[in-house]
């Protein structure tokens, strides 16, 4: 009977073994399809070994002194009156000192470089996509094409994106996992976020903010393409019926769960500054310094 | 008449809350009958509920921070439950109205309503034994205090059944949180259950400030204060800063929502990032108020149990302190999504780490402490080797948090949920229950069953990491926190697993309650009369367990560090005097309970816009703390004689179970 029970926990512990290794590449993170989270995946691993230098040692010293000082080991040395050693002072105020300038250095480095309002070098020149979060759908505006999307979000590989990141309701953050960092959208202010894709692919995005009931069907596709693509993509859209205009717009902003991708032909240049404007003005002179361009 | 309030506002359809109502008000029932048919409203009056005794106010704590500890668990494993089944297109078994509350409670009830109170329990029941003092400073204060806070819990509890709770996440953001996102009561009901009972908290700070710098007992120097009491020194410290400053964040919120101002609205120059940063100069704050007396327990039990002199206490009290001072510049790291410039960022971030450095120092501390010990493995000291496992873990990963670049991408997640329940488990809920266990038969003059306590203390460390290691992962899988179901298959076995370890968790407070049931029923074979079970240090071990309502006969004069434990070498403890003294002893006060019952009123009025209500409620306050201010017949002297009586059979009892 225990024998053949055996064999069975084996092959159900080896099918989990092979199951999560084939499912590998669902730790977007650790698969990052862009600079900018390639960057950040490089940055969580340095840290941690960085961290397990003392992490391990601190995990072993208490197993093996929990072990070898227990009271029924009279073998051990009992010092009940040792309290004080400058040596082992020394050593543990040292070591977690440097470790924490090694760490602190690249964390100066880094949150520079990762800066997400700094645009990423590269051969292809940047196109800027303004992203409006709303309850609870994403609305896209791209400036340059002169067309919008709702929860549809497309651009060329290999490009850089700058993200002009608001919101049109509570705030929300824009996260699109495997390509790098996420930032908050807000009402009235003008976030940036500076991403590439140097990879085809489809990615999940999604809000990693809670904004009310509706918030878990924030989730989007961004549609990494060639340029080509992209560019027949943008045709695409701009066959659709609608256009957004601030009678649609006074639409989307009503509370929707689950929102379907909607594609509007056209719409104005200024249509997002307007929607953040919205919320700078009304208010006097203050507060216009404070939620200006972050720029 | 009665504001917003009407019938409509009892949740009738939602069949949870109304069969957990049905058995709370059948609880209740059972007890009014038992108090009313074993005639025990007497005693409970006079000995609990208008008790001034700081043991007694502790040990009220505590019991209300287990009730909602069972509370807030329900909560959690509800969302675990929740996530295990609603994927790939199915909703679950909670609509995002209720789950939203869900989720706001489960916070707000662990950190203000379980964490909190049983720190306070704590600290109530220990620090004035510590320091060789017969109450606190302000004992009626203290009254005021615990009633405060219940008026929180009630607030609270009922939100469940009349109206609703929060649906904004626990530190209820605005604009989400203002009166156009949130037109119901429930921000209402977050709003002035933790206004209430941060009031109460505030008061406790002021107490035990007072109280450690003023009252110990002669010869005590601040350097040779037991470590316990320096984390609640620098916990009452950290309470004194920033409390206040949730109070005014609240009240900001409160008059946006009220009067139609626009602090943080997102019209007419109202700004949500200031509320941001002023929840969380008050929030990272409060995460060490919560941890530093765990530290302070962690200290207390591993010298007893490895028969030891505490390794490095200087260092360990300096460290206490810069953690302290810290605590105010990181608060930014809680939002480095929000736009701030590299530079600002990078400086929070840092900040952020240094602050590892004097934590890890502890950590070895207690780990030099352990070396060359004696250790005997009690429930308290399995506790704390749980702990530095699981708490280096979840410092590990707060450090990398605190890196703005990693931040980017696991801000939000579910490693940041796995990040604050590994330090939040792993050292405030470990560390509090360490203390539970070690001080239990102090408290209440029985030890605690040993064998129950270890399964569960084993069953807590397992669960935890079954619990929260797939969380860790899920994070890396790009899954963020307060989903309410989600569409990517990858996720459901991690969240399955999450599940077990929920369960297993949920057995280990199940063999607490048996633990604490078993132990109350053989409390005979258990009894502890030396008053100093564990062979222990410090000065609440020189006096009997539990302890008489005047703590000391006599009021012990400390001549070193491990005041008790010095005094047990040279020979001094437990010398019985020649002659004893009338004390002076605080009355019990109804009041505070009156002032809270009414904070009660007052509460509930204003959730639900009852104006004349909360008009008449508040004068019902004023009236009853003027009163109170009247009164000059607050305080007695103990005869001599009587604390002859009490100590001459406390002695009596001590050498019978010796001989």
């Amino acid at each position: 009977m225990i024998k053949k029970r055996y064999p069975r926990l084996f092959s159900l512990l080896s099918s989990l073994v092979v199951t999560l290794l084939l499912s590998g590449c669902d730790f977007v993170l650790f698969d990052p399809k862009g600079q900018i989270g390639v960057e950040e995946k490089s940055l969580i691993i340095t840290a941690v070994l960085l961290m397990l230098i003392v992490v391990v040692p601190v995990i072993i010293m208490t197993v093996v002194f929990a072990w070898r000082y227990r009271a029924s080991n009279k073998n051990a040395t009992y010092a009940p009156d040792w309290s004080h050693s400058n040596k082992i002072e020394a050593v543990v105020w040292t070591i977690p000192v440097l470790i924490i300038l090694v760490l602190g250095y690249i964390t100066w480095k880094t949150t520079h470089s990762l800066d997400p309002r700094q645009p990423i070098v590269a051969e292809q020149p940047q196109i800027t996509i303004q992203v409006v979060s709303l309850d609870w759908k994403w609305l896209f505006i791209y400036p340059e094409q002169g067309i919008a999307t709702v929860n549809e979000l497309a651009f060329p590989v290999n490009t850089p994106v700058r993200f002009e990141v608001t919101s049109g309701t509570v705030m929300n953050s824009f996260f699109i996992p495997q390509l790098g960092s996420q930032i908050y959208a807000m009402a009235g202010m003008k976030n940036t976020l500076h991403l590439i894709a140097n990879e085809s692919g489809v990615y999940r995005g999604l809000s990693a903010n809670y904004s009310g009931h509706g918030f878990s069907g924030m989730k989007f596709n961004a549609n990494v393409t060639s340029q080509e693509k992209f560019n027949e993509w943008v045709q695409e859209v701009k066959q659709s019926s609608t256009t957004l205009d601030s009678g649609k717009y006074a639409t989307l902003e009503k509370a929707s769960f689950n929102n379907p991708i909607e594609r509007f032909s056209s719409v104005s240049s200024n249509f997002y500054d307007a929607i953040v404007e919205k919320y700078t003005h009304s208010s006097g002179t203050h507060a216009h310094s404070h939620s200006g361009s972050k720029e | 008449m009665f504001g917003k309030l009407t019938l409509d506002a009892v949740p009738y359809h939602e069949p949870i809350i109304m069969i957990t109502l049905a058995i709370v008000g059948v609880l209740g029932l059972g007890m009014v009958g038992a108090l009313t048919y074993y005639k025990k409203w007497q005693w409970l009056w006079s000995d609990w509920l208008t008790s001034v005794d700081h043991k007694k106010i502790g040990i009220m704590y505590i019991l209300v921070a287990m009730i909602m500890l069972l509370r807030g668990f329900a909560d959690a494993i509800m969302m675990r439950a929740q996530l295990a089944v609603a994927s790939a297109g199915s909703e679950g078994f909670l609509p995002p109205h209720h789950y939203d509350q869900i989720f706001t409670a489960h916070g707000v009830i662990m950190i203000f309503f379980m964490a909190m109170p049983f720190m306070v329990g704590l600290m109530n029941i220990v620090v004035p034994l510590q320091i060789g003092a017969r109450d606190v400073a302000f004992p009626f204060l203290n009254s005021l205090s615990f009633w405060l806070f219940v008026v929180g819990v009630a607030l609270i509890n009922i939100s469940l059944g009349v109206g609703e709770f929060a649906q904004t996440g626990w530190l209820a953001y605005p604009p989400l949180s203002g009166i156009e996102y949130s037109p119901g009561v429930g921000v209402d009901y977050w709003i002035w259950s933790l206004q209430i009972s941060g009031l109460g908290t505030l008061l406790t700070g002021v107490n035990f400030f007072a109280t450690i710098l003023k009252m110990r007992a002669p010869g005590m120097t601040l350097m040779k204060m037991p470590v316990f009491t320096w984390t609640a020194l620098c916990t009452n410290i950290l309470i004194l800063a920033a409390f206040p400053v949730l109070t005014v964040t609240l009240a900001l919120l409160t008059f946006d929502r009220y009067l139609g101002t626009h602090f943080f609205t997102n019209d007419l120059g109202g700004n949500q990032m200031m509320y941001v940063n002023l929840i969380w100069i008050w929030g990272h704050p409060e995460v060490y108020i919560l941890i530093l007396p765990a530290f302070g327990i962690f200290s207390e039990v591993v010298a007893t149990f490895t028969k030891k002199k505490l390794f490095g206490y200087t260092s360990l009290v300096w460290a206490t302190a810069v953690i302290t001072i810290l605590s105010f510049i990181v608060w930014l790291h809680h939002f480095f999504t929000m736009g701030s410039g590299a530079s600002v960022n990078a400086f929070f971030g840092i900040a952020t780490m240094i602050i590892s450095i004097p934590t890890g120092v502890k950590i070895f501390n207690w780990l030099f402490t352990m070396y060359r010990g004696r250790i005997e493995f009690s429930t308290p000291i399995i506790w704390t080797v749980g702990f530095l496992i699981t708490f280096t873990i979840g410092g590990m990963t707060g450090v990398l948090l605190a890196v703005p670049g990693a931040d980017f991408v696991l801000h939000n997640s579910l490693f940041l949920i796995a990040h604050f329940h590994n330090v939040i488990i792993g050292g405030v809920v470990f560390g509090y229950l360490a203390g539970f266990v070690y001080w239990f038969p102090k408290a209440f003059g029985f030890k605690l069953n040993e064998k129950l306590g270890r399964i569960a203390a084993y069953l807590w460390i397992s669960g935890f990491f079954v619990a929260f290691v797939p969380l860790y992962l899920l994070g890396f899988m790009g899954m963020t926190r307060r989903l309410n179901n989600y569409d990517n298959p990858a996720w459901t076995p991690l969240l399955a697993i999450a599940l077990v370890g929920a369960f297993i968790i949920g057995a280990a407070i199940l063999f607490q309650l048996l633990q604490l049931y078993v132990s109350i029923r053989d409390r005979d074979q258990n009894r502890d009369l030396t008053g100093d079970p564990w062979g222990g240090r410090t000065l609440e071990w020189s006096t009997s367990s539990p302890p008489p309502f005047y703590n000391f006969a006599k009021v012990p004069e400390v001549k070193e560090l491990d005041a008790f434990w010095e005094m047990k070498k040279d020979g001094t403890a437990n010398q019985v005097p020649a002659k004893y003294e009338k004390i002076h002893m605080p009355k019990n006060a109804s009041e505070g309970l009156i002032i809270s019952a009414f904070s009660l009123v007052f509460g509930f009025a204003m959730i639900w816009h009852i104006w004349w209500l909360a008009i008449v409620s508040t004068i019902a306050m004023l009236v009853t703390f003027i009163a109170r201010s009247y009164n000059s017949d607050i305080d007695y002297y103990v005869p001599a004689e009587e604390v002859a009586a009490i100590e001459t059979k406390h002695i009596q009892a001590k050498q019978a179970s010796q001989a």
